[in-house]
């Protein structure tokens, strides 16, 4: 029986590079087809965060939970390294600097993981790339190789990769803040449709406007804690602590 | 056979003796190849073309033959030419010019990226162009080319072991002399070995705290 | 110069470099196979792999090939090693350039940048398949022009074979030199050769580096 309610769950979630604590006794919990955004300053935690979900940075205290199963199980060498990629399948996964295979096309870059992982015949990934490249409006480049495509083209690329592994949870790691300020509404819009489509995302991104239009939740973390959390609403109109005012006050500031 | 160190304590002087000469031989190639590399540098970009072209060529051979075998050139030739030096000079000069070219190569990257400004800069002042090249242009990009240089000088001394094939009493060779006596080639060839090994780590050693001294003074 | 001399010689230095070509090809292959295994070991999980690797890439760069050569020839028989000349030349020359070979690689993995291994294993990935088909792919290609340097090196070291007599190109020419005095000519005829041998090799390189770039 799959939890909806805690789909995604986070429980007292600890980290630390020797004496300096970078995640102090985080939980969070994500009800399926909810969009989250972690909001913050920098060095706030919010990427490490983010990276511990699918292991990528293991956590030093806490669990992570997905739709049942604990993500950073406590096993020996080899079994842990299966049980993760296998969960790592469900979880999809968005880089700041799209880190797309460069000696590969768009097409392999997209089918790559379903071919090695999944058995894909050669027609079937085919099919499933021109779907997901379809999807995020790249299908007219699916023989380009990376470096023939813009950042946005990349990162839409990026997350059609992502996408073809058929993830049950996308995460989105500053995934426009690389980008010139013109390509961002591209990755935006593709974002938007994921989120009509009621995909699971977790988000960290320091584009307000954008969390404030599509998140359900968003939640302001500073030096390693969560200050605050509820509806956007609530969070970017009436914030209730006071480092919360003052980082947004800044950040719309220097947006401006 | 098997094998048997118990031997080696007695004949130790002769292999200190070599090393000795070993280090001798390395650091006044390691002179030549410095020096001759900026002369060799500076003929190379400034020479008229009628120098620096056959010199060019020189050099090209000199990069594209082994040591071993120009070795056996400037040994032979020097005598064939009715000069005839202590073999240990030779290998001297022949270390000395094979590492010079390779410097040079170094050297000549490095001047070509000093600022042209700094030889405009110069001539300003009224300097000549050889004042020029001498204070301030050839000062700067020796000291971009010192680490490169060093990987080279710890090339130098590994390939020093080769003199001994033209009959340079040095390490190689005093290692072969006490195995003439004591057929014993593993374990005198591995004390030869672990004396080469000693003054490379030496050399390494040097080079990280020079490196890190050019770090600091940029 | 007495081209006469030149013209009656040059078959046995025809001979002697198609030996040198004999082992400068064997000599890469062991070398590129031990560079494959000390760059992984360098990087492997393990800290005892490390420290070999760490330790063979040190000792046998850190010492002269000629000494390894002898080593291994001339004190092989004493530990149970019979080898003969050419045999040695191949394993001591191919694994001292292994030792460099090791760095070479390994330093072409390791510029790789991190992105690249996190979205691989991001994807599902094991860490085998990410290197095989993420990492190794892109590393291969800058791999190509530093292995050249170190193929470069490598035939010319195959010289120090002379010493312990294999008859190669500069054991060839020291000996006419010793039979004829002709140090100029002899090195003339096999320094051609070499370079020959060399320039031929630094095209194949180059041509190899421009077809397996990126389009």
């Amino acid at each position: 029986m799959t939890d909806t309610e805690h789909f995604v769950e986070i429980k007292h979630a600890q980290k630390s590079f020797g004496k300096l604590e970078v995640l102090k006794d985080i939980s969070l919990n994500v009800a399926r087809g909810q969009i989250v955004a972690i909001i913050g300053p920098s060095g706030s935690g919010k990427s490490t965060l983010l990276r511990a979900i699918n292991d990528l940075d293991a956590l030093t205290g806490g669990e992570i939970w997905l739709d049942g199963v604990q993500v950073n199980k406590d096993l020996p060498y080899r079994q842990y390294e299966k049980h993760i990629n296998q969960m790592r399948q469900d979880i999809g996964m968005v880089f700041q600097h799209f880190n797309l295979f460069p000696h590969m096309t768009a097409r392999d870059n997209v089918t790559m993981a379903p071919k090695l992982l999944k058995g894909l015949s050669k027609a079937d990934a085919d099919k499933l790339a021109e779907e997901q490249l379809d999807k995020v409006g790249m299908l007219e480049r699916i023989d380009y190789y990376p470096s023939q495509l813009s950042g946005g083209q990349k990162q839409r690329v990026a997350i059609a990769r992502a996408l073809a592994m058929k993830p049950k949870l996308m995460l989105f790691d500053e995934a426009t803040s690389a980008l010139d300020p013109e390509l961002v509404d591209e990755v935006n819009q593709v974002m938007k449709k994921l989120a009509e489509e009621h995909m699971t995302m977790i988000i960290v991104t320091h584009e307000m406007d954008f969390a404030a239009s599509v998140c359900d939740r968003v939640l302001f973390m500073d030096k390693g804690v969560v200050v605050e959390e509820g509806p956007p609403s609530v969070v970017f109109k009436n914030p209730t602590k006071e480092r919360t005012r003052e980082f947004l006050r800044k950040h719309l500031a220097g947006a401006k | 056979m098997g094998l048997d160190f118990t031997v080696v304590p007695e004949h130790l002087d002769v292999i200190l003796l070599g090393c000795l000469w070993t280090i001798f031989i390395a650091v006044a190639a390691a002179l030549v190849s410095f020096f001759g590399g900026i002369i060799f540098a500076v003929i190379a970009l400034y020479a008229p073309w009628i120098i620096r072209q056959p010199f060019r060529l020189i050099e090209w051979v000199f990069m594209g033959t082994p040591l071993l075998l120009q070795l056996f050139l400037i040994y032979f030739g020097l005598v064939q030419i009715g000069i005839d030096l202590p073999a240990f000079v030779a290998g001297i000069i022949g270390l000395g010019l094979h590492f010079a070219v390779y410097n040079s190569e170094l050297i000549q990257t490095a001047i070509l990226s000093v600022d042209k400004g700094q030889m405009e800069a110069a001539r300003t002042v009224g300097l000549s162009r050889g004042q020029a090249l001498r204070k301030v242009v050839i000062p700067q990009a020796v000291r971009d080319v010192i680490p490169p240089i060093g990987n080279n000088m710890i090339a130098l001394l590994k390939d020093s072991a080769l003199v001994s094939v033209i009959g340079v009493s040095e390490l190689t060779l005093s290692a072969q002399r006490v195995i003439g006596a004591t057929y014993r080639p593993f374990e005198f060839y591995l004390v030869a070995a672990a004396f080469y090994y000693v003054i490379n780590l030496c050399m390494e050693w040097v080079q990280r705290r020079i490196e890190r001294r050019i770090a600091i003074s940029r | 110069m007495d081209i006469e001399l030149m013209q009656r010689v040059y078959p046995f230095f025809l001979q002697a470099a198609w030996v040198t070509i004999q082992l400068s090809v064997l000599t890469a292959l062991l070398g590129l196979t031990c560079g494959a295994l000390g760059a992984a070991m360098r990087l492997s999980r393990l800290a005892v792999f490390r420290f070999i690797g760490a330790a063979y890439v040190s000792v046998f760069r850190g010492t002269p090939a000629l000494i390894q050569l002898f080593i291994l020839y001339f004190g092989g028989p004493q530990v149970g090693i019979q080898l003969d000349a050419f045999e040695a030349g191949v394993i001591g020359l191919g694994v001292n350039v292994g030792a460099y070979m090791t760095e070479t690689i390994r330093g072409a993995i390791i510029s790789i940048p991190k992105g690249q291994r996190e979205a691989a294993r991001t994807l599902g990935l094991s860490r085998w398949q990410t290197f095989y088909n993420a990492i190794l792919p892109q590393a291969a290609r800058l791999m190509v022009r530093p292995l050249g340097v170190n193929l470069n090196m490598l035939i010319k070291s195959t010289a120090l074979v002379a010493a312990i007599s294999v008859v190669e190109l500069t054991y060839t020419a020291q000996r006419y030199i010793g039979s004829t005095y002709k140090p100029f000519e002899m090195f003339l005829l096999a320094g051609i050769l070499y370079m020959i041998i060399i320039y031929a090799t630094g095209r194949a390189v180059a041509w190899l580096d421009r077809r397996v770039q990126i389009n």
